[in-house]
């Protein structure tokens, strides 16, 4: 088993503690963009405890906050911080490991939670990036359920008009988001097409729970020049526990203590 | 302990109107499920439109329907509904006066632990400063009930926050009702008491706590912000000592403000207003968060004490 699948996997088990224990967290999304985490945070993005005070840093938001759980993960996993305090105090009384992401936790680049926020943050990242000539790179991952918001739009025309090929959005297509399917709430279809006719350069990867083609996609995203890349990421929600792939009712569900057991369990069986 | 959350009695007072009525419509953006309107979509298909996650377009669509003809509610999770499409309810709904019902779902620091994304402790202020808006932030299941059916019979914009979880029962099916009336829950001429929405109950319990130590406290429920029952702060202004404002927002610029600027102007007096802080809110349960800040029974008891004893 590659490496970085391995640590996805490693990490899905984490996550799946973290929200067991605390009743709370959105666990469909973290596990359908754990893969997207893991590649970015582990192979492609120049960020670490070391860099993270330098403005050379890659910056990444995570627009789709409510899976902060899955960040918090990899981030206690990259030495931010004690990963374990991020397992036992997640979304408890005071804690500062509250359900989106904050800056009180460190590593965290910025607030988000409040979708159809994160890629106009990342215009203005990427648009600083270029006033002081600086090589840094901003990655925002969305949720394809918040690609309705219409901010989304005019951050994406403004990324094509000044040329941010520093710029690299990933959507997570997981197909799903609260009340259903994305096709039956409000549809997201063609987003090829949408981010093609705004200017953008588009990388389709067929599995975007695959390590080894979202590694292939953010190269190509690296070299791309004159304007942003956005990587269209298909991928499985509820990724790595069968009774929750592709089911609504695992976007916050809470797992009973057999149903923790079974998810711990097949995670196990992909590892081994 | 009642279980009935206020969400669930707006759910049920639509279903019942929308079987005769078929001009009402209600709107979500992803958010029927936490709005507790699954069994409206349910029932009334052709009378509920899903806008996806787009608050924005979600207000100023269903004042398009509105201006159209249609009753409509809007329900979306107050923190993005009151400030994320703030420009749509000034514009196109409180300014167009079109009859749109805007429902703040899961208000205040009902989202507990996921943090200030989701707490909406800007929605009275904001939603009260626009000329031709409502507010309305009821207490329990029944004045609910009783609020919506109200609206129902009327045409103008309106803002109704609830919370997330069950409030404690204040009132009863005898309740008396009247739009735009504040209602008291219990008197006494040490100290009045005025709040709002979910913090009421703990009013009401807090009123208990003076009462074992001697204190009587008069318990106003004024969920009409706006218009702010004036008569009713004025009348029970004068029949106590202090006046002591309790809610589940930021200082400034809600219940606490609208309160202390009318007592300022026609009877001058002491009034202290509790809420939360101005800054970051812890994360937590509402009840834990309630409990930090002295919001609780227990707080609301103690800030009372020290409003009357001048600490
Ligand atoms: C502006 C805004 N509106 C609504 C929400 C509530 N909300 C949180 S997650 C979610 C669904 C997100 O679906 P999607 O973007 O597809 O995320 P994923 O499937 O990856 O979990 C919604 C509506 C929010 N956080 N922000
Ligand atoms: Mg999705």
């Amino acid at each position: 088993m590659k490496e970085l699948t391995k640590k996805a996997y490693e990490l899905r088990k984490d996550v799946i503690e973290m929200i067991y224990r605390s009743k709370a967290g959105h666990i469909g999304g973290d596990l359908s963009v754990m893969d997207i985490l893991t590649v970015l945070y582990f192979k492609v993005m120049n960020v670490s405890p070391e860099n993270f005070k330098e403005d050379t840093r890659d910056r990444f938001i995570l627009s789709k906050g409510h899976c902060a759980d899955a960040l918090y993960i990899v981030l206690g996993e990259k030495g931010f911080f004690d990963k374990q305090e991020a397992i036992e105090t997640f979304s408890a009384y005071q804690s500062k490991f509250i359900g989106h992401p904050n800056t009180e936790v460190n590593g965290v680049e910025i607030n988000s939670g409040s979708l159809g926020h994160g890629l106009s943050l990342g215009v203005g990242m990427s648009l600083a990036a270029k006033m002081d000539q600086k090589k840094y790179r901003t990655y925002v991952v969305l949720g394809d359920g918040e690609m309705a918001e219409g901010s989304n739009y005019e951050a994406m025309m403004a990324a094509s008009q000044y040329g941010l090929d520093n710029l690299c959005a990933t959507v997570d297509l997981n197909g799903l988001q609260i009340s259903g399917t994305t096709k039956e709430v409000m549809s997201t279809d063609s987003l090829a097409d949408k981010f093609a006719s705004f200017g953008w350069h588009v990388i389709e990867v067929e599995d975007g729970n695959d390590c080894k083609q979202l590694v292939k996609a953010y190269e190509e995203a690296k070299i791309c020049k004159g304007k942003p890349s956005v990587v269209l990421a298909h991928t499985i929600k509820g990724k790595g526990v069968s009774y929750m792939e592709n089911q609504k009712g695992w976007h916050h569900g809470v797992m009973t203590k057999e149903q923790y057991e079974q998810a711990v369990k097949e995670i196990e069986e992909v590892l081994s | 302990m009642n279980q009935i959350t206020n969400r669930q009695a707006i759910n049920d007072t639509l279903v019942k109107a929308a079987k005769e009525d078929k001009d009402i419509v209600v709107v979500c953006s992803d958010s029927r499920g936490s709005a507790s309107l699954g069994p409206f979509a349910n029932e009334f298909p052709k009378q509920f439109v899903e806008m996806g996650i787009a608050e924005q377009n979600l207000v100023t669509v269903s004042a398009g329907l509105a201006a159209a003809g249609k009753k409509v509610f809007a329900a979306s999770p107050a923190c993005f509904l009151s400030t994320r499409s703030y420009e749509q309810a000034k514009v196109d709904v409180a300014y167009s006066e079109t009859n749109v019902t805007l429902i703040g779902i899961s208000g205040g620091v009902s989202y507990g632990a996921l943090g200030m994304t989701h707490y909406s402790c800007q929605d009275i202020a904001a939603m009260a400063a626009l000329p031709g808006m409502r507010v309305y932030l009821p207490s329990d299941r029944f004045q609910t009930e009783k609020l919506m059916e109200a609206l129902l019979q009327d045409n103008k914009p309106a803002y109704v926050r609830v919370s997330r979880s069950a409030t404690e029962d204040v009132y009863d099916e005898n309740i008396k009702f009247e739009l735009n009336k504040a209602s008291l829950v219990c008197e006494g001429d040490d100290v009045a008491i005025i709040t709002c929405g979910e913090l009421v109950p703990y009013a009401k319990e807090a009123a208990k706590l003076l009462k074992e130590e001697g204190i009587h406290a008069t318990v106003l429920d004024m969920y009409c912000i706006k218009p702010l029952d004036q008569e009713a702060v004025l009348s029970v202004s004068k029949k106590v000592k202090c006046i002591l404002t309790v809610e589940e927002h930021s200082p400034f610029g809600g219940l606490g403000s609208m309160v202390s600027q009318l007592i300022s102007a026609k009877h001058p007096m002491k009034v202290v207003n509790l809420a939360l802080p101005d800054g970051h809110i812890i994360g937590g349960s509402n009840k834990e968060i309630f409990s930090y800040y002295g919001l609780d029974a227990k707080g609301i008891a103690d800030s009372a004490k020290r409003t009357l004893t001048n600490q």
